[in-house]
Order: structure tokens, then sequence, then C-alpha cells
């Protein structure tokens, strides 16, 4: 993974000291809060509903096994002893003190990491396949780009006052596990017919209140470009995008307004006119950072059927849990954060020590963050996966679940958040119950369920299979339902069945649905796609039929 | 009398506002609705002259005039409000302003002393109540960067190299 040099260190050690003298100011009055919020903001600190929220980066999800130790001391000692994965592979702290925050990211520092733009209106974490360098169908490896990405856009001096957020995702494959089609920019690696490197950029997608996917602004974009490229597009958008309306304010309004092909035009002069003054990345440097992304030294090791012989739960965690890799004799294994009875996303610090403990035996000492929530072990010898299963299940890591309706990707709702309208884990856990059969599970094969607790779809329920989204109805929690989303090389957007129901009832409403789809099925036809062939009908007669007074 | 953080130097403005006192022989800056339409008012002045610019002005159509110019204000309404980081560049930058840029307004304060001083401006006009010493002081907080942008004396490494 890439180590800093005293560049890097330096500018995080000081940004910290600038931080620390941030809290100061604010502590000691000389800062008042609508000055110190937007300090804040940019340094990943929230005011939330209980305590501040630290919003950790986690650069495209990547960490050693003493960043993952050091998360867990921190969380231990200054929070309850638990973090949250979110969906942007960062880890949210819930309860640490203002006046520690300093103490916390001076700590991270030693590590090598940061919470700088993890919120505010300014370039976020940028996120990647956390597949990367070990897919089979990997193009190139997208996270030396999006390390060069990172740096670029670290206290960049032009963009850390945008009208909103800015999100980019990079990805190297062509299945699109980073769900770049639905970032303010999304960056797909290509090769042309000559071999070179070069990136499809789309723009313009988002979640949110308005869900869009991105459109293409350029189908080619030679990598020597990419930083030139990314200044004309956010400074088109810094000087152009709307500052009047938070809920217009993010990049797609503005696509949307002038029109892609107006706004491409907008971009590629600003590209031109600024290019010689735009920052370029010397082949020197791109080479600097790929040589920390090289592949592992990999013994030479024989495929090996793991799970033959073997019983039935090993079985399935393996079916379930472990992916191919590219490499003969190794297998990612992903780390369920979703055990039945507990917040999608969660983990202790006891457990964050024992999979730190478990890379630096079986994995190199990387462990990955998922876009899903849940963790990645992606170097495995297959000859160690089934005491790895016996580790991990005693740490109560090897729920066998992975891509099932229950590994569910939810934001942290009415319980901590201060925009939400509806909690989001206690419908989480309402559903883990009713469908706590793991069979059942297998039955329905793979299904996303994707739960927002507001419109500003943190839980991205437009792109899951079934998505829900929470709403406040005369002051209780109702939920949305939507069928038919995706993000996963095919990018969809939901569709709402009908009413919103009421919170006891969503689980319920969950299981007439997939029976449904046990009914509608064509053989070996996943639910998604049982959705795009009949169309939400079908769905919609038997998600009510229990229920026709619901409103 | 005013204050002002010019060339990392706290000094007396010497400039001053249409609107304001002043003599034939001081440096002026006229609004930019008025440098279009009311040529009378300035062209015939020998002293310096400058203008003053909003956000949403599109700093492009100041390109006939640039020669002429020899301090652009720039104005910067709140801390989040980020317009004037973008059309400082484009000076600087495609447009090749080399004269005095200034940021003026509530958004001029130490913690974006360093941000506005990288985007190019070299002139600090910070709101009431900022001490334009904890404007100076505050260029000292990073003594590296990774993107390319206006030379500062403090930096002593940047990662990616203007060409």
């Amino acid at each position: 993974m890439y180590r800093y040099d005293e560049l890097d260190q330096t500018l995080v050690e000081q940004r910290v000291a600038e931080f620390r003298d941030q809290v100061r100011r604010h502590l000691a009055g000389e800062l008042s809060e609508e000055e110190f919020r937007p300090l804040r903001l940019r340094n990943g600190l929230y005011l939330q509903r209980h305590a501040p929220m630290l919003r950790i980066a986690i650069p495209y999800g990547l960490l050693s096994s003493l960043q993952l130790r050091t998360l867990a001391a921190i969380a231990r000692r200054y929070d309850r002893g638990y973090g949250h994965f979110t969906t942007r592979q960062n880890l949210q702290l819930n309860w640490p003190a203002l006046a520690d925050v300093p103490d916390i990211l001076a700590e991270l520092a030693r590590v090598q990491m940061h919470a700088i733009q993890t919120s505010g209106n300014c370039v976020r974490n940028v996120t990647a396949d956390h597949m990367a360098g070990i897919a089979p169908d990997e193009i190139d490896d997208p996270r030396p780009y999006c390390e060069i990405i990172r740096q670029w856009a670290t206290l960049h001096p032009e963009f850390t006052y945008l009208p909103r957020k800015f999100k980019i995702a990079v990805t190297g494959s062509p299945e699109d596990r980073a769900a770049s089609e639905v970032h303010d920019v999304g960056l797909q690696l290509r090769r042309d017919a000559g071999g070179e490197l070069g990136f499809t950029v789309r723009v313009g997608g988002g979640l949110g209140r308005a869900p869009v996917i991105g459109q293409v602004i350029r189908e080619w974009l030679p990598l020597e470009e990419l930083l030139a490229y990314l200044e004309a597009i956010l400074r088109v958008y810094n000087l152009y995008g709307r500052r009047d309306n938070i809920h217009k304010a993010r990049i797609k309004v503005l696509v949307k307004a002038l029109g892609i092909e107006r706004f491409r035009e907008e971009v590629e002069r600003e590209w031109r006119a600024s290019r010689a003054a735009a920052p370029r990345v010397p082949a020197a440097e791109v080479e600097r950072v790929r040589s920390f992304f090289r592949p592992h030294p990999y013994a030479a090791l024989a495929d090996y059927e793991a799970d033959a012989g073997r019983e039935a739960a090993f079985r399935a965690w393996y079916r379930y849990n472990t992916r191919p890799h590219r490499v003969s004799g190794y297998r990612a294994v992903l780390i369920s954060l979703k055990a039945h009875g507990a917040v999608p996303g969660d983990i202790t610090s006891a457990q964050m020590e024992g999979v730190a403990a478990l890379a630096d035996r079986v994995s190199f000492g990387l462990v990955r963050s998922t876009h899903s929530q849940n963790l990645l072990l992606a170097d495995v010898p297959q000859r160690a996966l089934y005491e790895l299963w016996r580790d991990l299940a005693a740490l109560g890591l090897a729920t066998p679940n992975i891509g099932t309706l229950t590994d569910m990707i939810a934001c942290p709702g009415l319980d901590f958040c201060s925009l939400a309208n509806a909690g989001t884990i206690s419908v989480a856990r309402d559903i883990q119950q009713r469908f706590d059969d793991l069979d059942y599970l297998y039955d329905l094969g793979e299904i996303e369920i994707k739960i927002s607790g507001c419109m500003n779809a943190c839980g991205h329920h437009h792109v899951g299979h079934i998505g829900i989204l929470g709403v406040d109805k005369h002051g209780e929690e109702w939920y949305q339902i939507s069928l038919g989303g995706s993000a996963n090389g095919f990018t969809a957007l939901g569709e709402v069945i009908g009413p919103s129901v009421a919170q006891h009832e969503v689980a319920a409403t969950l299981e007439r649905i997939v029976e449904a789809y046990r009914e509608l099925r064509e053989d070996g036809e996943r639910f998604i796609d049982t959705v795009r062939r009949t169309g939400i009908a079908p769905f919609r007669e038997r998600a009510y039929a229990a229920h026709p007074q619901a409103a | 009398m005013r204050l002002i953080l010019r060339q990392r130097e706290v000094l007396p403005d010497p400039w001053r506002y249409s609107g304001e006192a002043s003599s034939a022989a001081e440096p002026l800056i006229v609004p930019w609705l008025q440098l279009q339409s009311e040529s009378a008012s300035w062209e015939h002045r020998t002293a310096p002259l400058g203008t003053r610019l909003a956000p949403a002005d599109a700093v492009e159509a100041l390109t006939p005039f640039l020669a002429r110019l020899s301090l652009i204000a720039l104005e910067l309404p709140s801390v989040g409000d980020g317009r004037g980081y973008s059309q400082a560049r484009v000076l600087r930058g495609r447009l090749g302003f080399r004269g005095e840029l200034r940021a003026v307004g509530p958004g001029v304060r130490p913690d974006q002393a360093f941000l506005l001083a990288r985007c190019g401006f070299d002139s600090l006009e910070p709101p009431a109540g900022v001490d334009p010493e904890a404007l100076r002081l505050a260029l000292g907080r990073y003594d590296v960067a990774y993107q390319p942008g206006a030379p500062q004396v403090e930096l002593r490494r940047q990662r990616f190299p203007a060409p």
C-alpha cells in the first residue's frame, strides 16, 4: 500500500496543528459556531444528535493492520469501543468529545491517516473497487490513480469551498463494484487499441433527493491529462454551480440545467485554455505511486478445493463469503459486518484487533473496507481458509450472508444522524430477525437491500434491488419501498412500488415481495432479473395484498 | 484608516474606492459596472486604476481592460462561497493578469488566507474585526503543498510541479 513520504507526513501533521488551533479558538469563544462549522466539516467532524461524529478517511478502503489496531485503540480510548464503516469505505466514530478530536487526529497522523475532507463542500475521499489488484477481470489497478487524486484534492486551494460535496470513484474493472456511475465524477480505466491507459469520464451522477446516473463527458482521457481535466470540471462547477439552494447545488443539477453537450463544451474549453498551467503528473511520479501497489510476493500454490469434505457451515461460508483471486492458490475473503442482530457496518475494537491479527497471519497485513460496509482480506492462501473461518467465527465475523438479503447497506439513521427522518437500525434488525433462516436466504439468492433514513440517500436506497427510504409522516417513521435499482455494472434507479408502510410492517412487506419473487422467477433467475422482466406491478399487488389500508 | 496585507506586509491601504474621498493622484477602484459603462469617469486619470468584481461576474469580460488595470478586487461574500478562488486562478492563469489581486469581504479570514494566497491573491483586505496581522501569520501554517499554485516563500516542497 502507499506509504507517506516526508511531504505527506508533514502535511497531515501541519493539518493537525491547524485544526488543534481552530478547536482551541472555538472553545475559547474566538470562533463562533458559525465560523467554526465550515472548518470542522472539512476535517470530518459533525455535531450530531448525541455527540460529535468524526469520520476518518480510509483512502480507497485500504488499511494496514497497524492502522486498524490504531483505530481499535482510538475507538476504545475516545469512544465506546466500536466504530462504523460507511458506504464510502470510511470509518465513523459516534461518540468522541470535541476537545479530544485534535489528539485523535494526532494519533491517526502517526499511522499515516487523517480525517481531511471527509465532510463539507469539498472533494471527498476517493473510493475504488474493493477487489482492486486481485479481480480477474481487471484492466488495471485503480488505486495508484486514486492516491494521485487523493493528494491532488487534499487542501486544494481552489476547490475547498465548492457549492456542495464532490465525490469521485475510480474503477479498473468492467464490473463497476465502485458504483462509479452514481458519483459526481466516475472514472473507468480503459486501454486503447495501442495498449495505452486512459479513462472514460462520467459526470453528474449521484443519489440524494434527485438520483441521476452519470453521463459520459469524455470517452477517452489520456492518463497524463487526469488532473488537468478534473480541474476543468471542478472549475466550471465551482464558478457556475448553484449556491442559492443546498438541494440544487450538486454538479448533477448544473449538468442537467446546461445539458451534457453544453457542459462538455464549457469543460473542454476550460481544459484546453488552462492545461498549460494545470498540474501534471510526471511519469516518474506515476511510477513512484504505482510501485506501492505491485503484486505481493505470492507463494507458488496450486488451486485447492478448500471446501471438499468440510462441514456444511464452512461450505456455506466458502461459497458466500469468499471470491476468486487472480493468483492460483489464493482467494479473497469477505468479512461480514452484517451479523444478525448487529448494526450493519459496526465493528468493535476487539473485532478490529482480531481482524488485524488475522490479516498479519494470512493476508500480507492488509485489510480493505468495502462499499457494502464489509471488510475484505484480499490475499488468503486457500489452505489457510478453514482455520481462518474458525477464527473469524470466534470473533463473531463469519456470518455466511454476503450478497444475500441480510447483507444490507444502511446509513446510521435517526438513532445518530441529525438529518434523518426515520430509524434504519431497527428496520435492519427486524429484517434480520424475519430472515434469520440461512437456507431460506440462500434459496432467495443475491438480493441487495439498501436503507436510507432520509432523502439524502447515504444508504443508497435508489440503487438497491430493494430500496427502503425512511420518511416522516406526522412525526411517525414510515418507509417507502422501491424495486429494481442496481449499481453494479448495470446502473439503474429503483421504482417506488406504492404508499409507504409503517415501521413494524417493513419486514413483513419484504417477505411478501420475496415470496412473490419465488413464485415468479424462472429457472435460475436472480431477484433483480425477475423484477426487470416482469416490472414492479406483480410485486406491488403482493406487497400490499394483506394490508389494503396502508396509506 | 484601512489596513491591508499586501505582499506579506501589513500597511495602510493606498487605494480608494469610488465614493470615498480621494484626490486625482490617488489610486482608485471603480466598480466593474462603472468601468464598462462610464469610461469618461476614469479614462483620463493618470493615477493607477482598479476595479472590483462580484462572485457572479465573468472575469473573461475584463480582458479588454486588463492592460489598463493595476488592481482587481474580488469579493468573497462569505467563507463558504468559493467562486473568488476560481476567478483568481483564471485571472492569474489563462488571462495572465500580473497586477495586484485583492480579496475583499467577509470570506477573508485567517483560516482561508493560505488558500487565497495559493490561488494568486497577493493582497487581502480583511473585514471589520479581522486583524491583518493574523492573516499574515496564517500564511505560515503550511510549508508543503501538493498542487501547483502561486509561489509562496514558506513553501519548501510541492508535489505536482507547475509546467
